[in-house]
């Protein structure tokens, strides 16, 4: 009894022996971090001397002078970010779900070379966001690209279409590039969810006569919502942080302007490290508070199944 | 009544395995064509590069050789497999000692660790730029390789410990029960009973985490700040021509097929282990 007591201390010890290079490193690199830039942004740092910086309390966020307000939560281009950025998480997202089930319900069929068109559709999941972007920036091309090509050739348009120049389409060439990339992920989380389903369910709905799309909707989308609702869960933190995809695409260009775009600007372009710090925690936050509110309504959904 | 039902049902068969061969055929599409045509670009120079083709018709490498003389590509490309390898090894082994504590002892606070890794792991990488970069300059290593290899950490280590955890966490007691009696030390514990037994989930992770650090973008263009220091993914976003407006398309899609060659051969001889390592580190969380 003693003995094991002292071999279960032992265990403990050892455990948080090999556990401290771990959370060092962890502390380090996101703890230490992410309180530096909270309190960045309650200073006037400057990115080029940012050990000088002084404590100007809210200013960063929001203050008022000479009758004006000023700070992050007064300028309009973030509140433009802001809602760039919710635009592009709920399109991408939800055309992702939509297109990756489809996709999903194909795969999940029986068929010849199943597992190299499974292996194939891990193609753009595995190019690198910058190359995916270049490409699609290639296809894209108002004169000499591919899809301008086909459409005309289609008829389906008259003039060449400046995908990634024309204001009112950044948004939309973004969305697309960005769906053409993840939709296999969700794609093949769907597909991993289906596997899952018991047969029995479906041989009996096939003898019963029940129409396949009423047993979609009454079986299978039951069954499958929770493994889907965490891949959206997870999907949709990714696509709040978006950097790479518009970076490369569109630039800092303020029709496509993302809350990361936004920060990074901000802190590396104009060297305001205090105000970007600010947008960074604001943007820590939105994305905090997104996840939990997210997190809460689909486990209260999973408790009434 | 008996034969009609039976050719109708036939033709829908044959209609239906048509519809699903079509659907087939443009899921392969959608996947492999746009990689394709970078493909059929980079093998174009001139004005071929504003000719729509299918096939290649001609097998010019030009762009290839343009792209490893216009800049430093080649130390680039050294630069991303010296980074990604590092940051492979490094996570790997914090993640493997981290999961054995966390899967195989119960102490007070597991839980709540557990979830902390998760949460890092759903970090903005904005969130903490200004913050890593001033520890960056601290620890001197602005413009240095290293600089990316600690940062890219805090997304690299949180998934590895994830899924080391669960999957160490379903390996059989009895293992470790013989070795503890001999009184093996916890260190021979994980170096001789779990790690062979964790090969597989050691090359999932591992692999996850290379394309991961293989592809990062924000951290590699803030940190690092001359040519010769700058990873692949920098390299590619950066290139331009001699205006916004004449991009160098040609050899910008040669460097995009270099680059991504590797991936999609290692992806498809891992295509197995990489799905469930997705799903593993997507569904238990």
């Amino acid at each position: 009894m003693r003995d094991t007591s002292w071999l279960a201390a032992s265990r403990t010890r050892s455990a948080w022996l090999f556990l401290a290079p771990m959370l060092v490193i962890l502390l380090l690199v996101a703890g230490w971090p992410l309180l530096r830039t909270i309190w960045l942004g309650f200073t006037d740092a400057n990115t080029l001397r940012i050990d000088q910086a002084k404590w100007v309390g809210f200013e960063n966020f929001l203050t008022r002078r000479d009758g004006h307000w000023y700070g992050a939560l007064a300028d309009p281009l973030w509140w433009r970010s802001v809602k760039n950025t919710l635009w592009f998480t709920v399109w991408t997202v939800a055309i992702e779900t939509v297109l990756g089930f489809g996709i999903a319900l194909v795969l999940n069929r029986e068929f010849p070379g199943r597992a190299l068109v499974r292996a194939a559709i891990l193609i753009p999941w595995a190019i690198p966001t910058v190359v995916s972007a270049r490409i699609w920036g290639w296809l894209l091309n108002d004169q000499y690209g591919f899809i301008n090509h086909v459409l005309s050739g289609l008829g389906i348009i008259d003039h060449q279409i400046a995908w990634t120049a024309d204001p009112r389409l950044l948004m939309t060439s973004v969305i697309l590039v960005d769906v053409w990339k993840t939709t296999p992920f969700m794609a093949l989380l769907i597909l991993a969810a289906l596997q899952m389903l018991p047969k029995e369910c479906y041989e009996a709905a096939l003898l019963d006569g029940i129409h396949p799309v009423k047993v979609f909707w009454r079986v299978t989308l039951p069954l499958v919502r929770p493994a889907v609702m965490v891949a959206v869960i997870f999907r949709a933190i990714d696509a709040l942080r978006v950097f790479d995809v518009i970076y490369v695409l569109t630039g800092a260009n303020e029709q496509s302007m993302t809350m990361s775009i936004y920060a990074r600007q901000q802190l590396f372009e104009f060297n305001q490290a205090g105000y970007g710090s600010a947008v960074s925690t604001l943007l820590f936050f939105i994305i905090a508070l997104t996840t939990i509110v997210l997190l809460i309504a689909t486990r209260v959904r999973l408790g009434e199944d | 009544m008996a034969r009609e039902p039976r050719r109708t049902l036939t033709a829908a068969d044959l209609a239906r395995r048509a519809g699903l061969w079509l659907l087939v055929a443009a899921i392969v599409l959608y996947a492999v064509f746009p990689f394709y045509y970078a493909i059929l670009t980079s093998l174009k120079s001139g004005s071929d590069l504003f000719k729509i083709n299918y096939f290649p018709f001609k097998w010019e490498f030009g762009n290839y050789a343009a792209v490893f003389s216009g800049q430093p590509f080649g130390t680039n490309i050294l630069n991303s497999l010296i980074v990604s390898f590092s940051v492979v090894a490094l996570s790997l082994f914090l993640g493997v000692t981290a999961a054995f504590a966390l899967a195989r002892v119960q102490f007070r606070g597991r839980a709540t660790l557990l979830v902390t890794i998760l949460g890092v792991s759903m970090f903005p990488q904005v969130a903490v730029l200004s913050g890593m970069f001033q520890l960056v300059r601290a620890l001197g290593q602005y413009n240095h390789l290293t600089s990316l290899v600690i940062s890219y950490m805090i997304f690299t280590l949180p998934f590895t410990v994830w899924v080391l955890t669960t999957f160490m966490r379903d390996l059989p007691r009895e293992l470790e029960e013989a070795a503890i009696l001999d009184g093996a030390s916890s260190w021979t514990i994980v170096r001789r009973v779990f790690l062979p037994l964790m090969w597989p989930a050691l090359v999932t992770t591992g692999l996850l985490a290379f394309i991961a650090a293989w592809n990062e973008l924000l951290f590699a263009l803030t940190f690092t700040l001359t040519n010769d220091k700058r990873t692949v993914p920098v390299g590619i976003a950066l290139m331009s021509g001699a205006s916004a407006y004449e991009l160098p398309w040609g050899n910008i899609m040669a460097a995009s097929v270099i680059v991504t060659v590797p991936l999609v051969i290692l992806v498809l001889v891992f295509q197995r282990r990489i799905v469930s390592g997705l799903t593993a580190g997507a569904v238990k969380g």
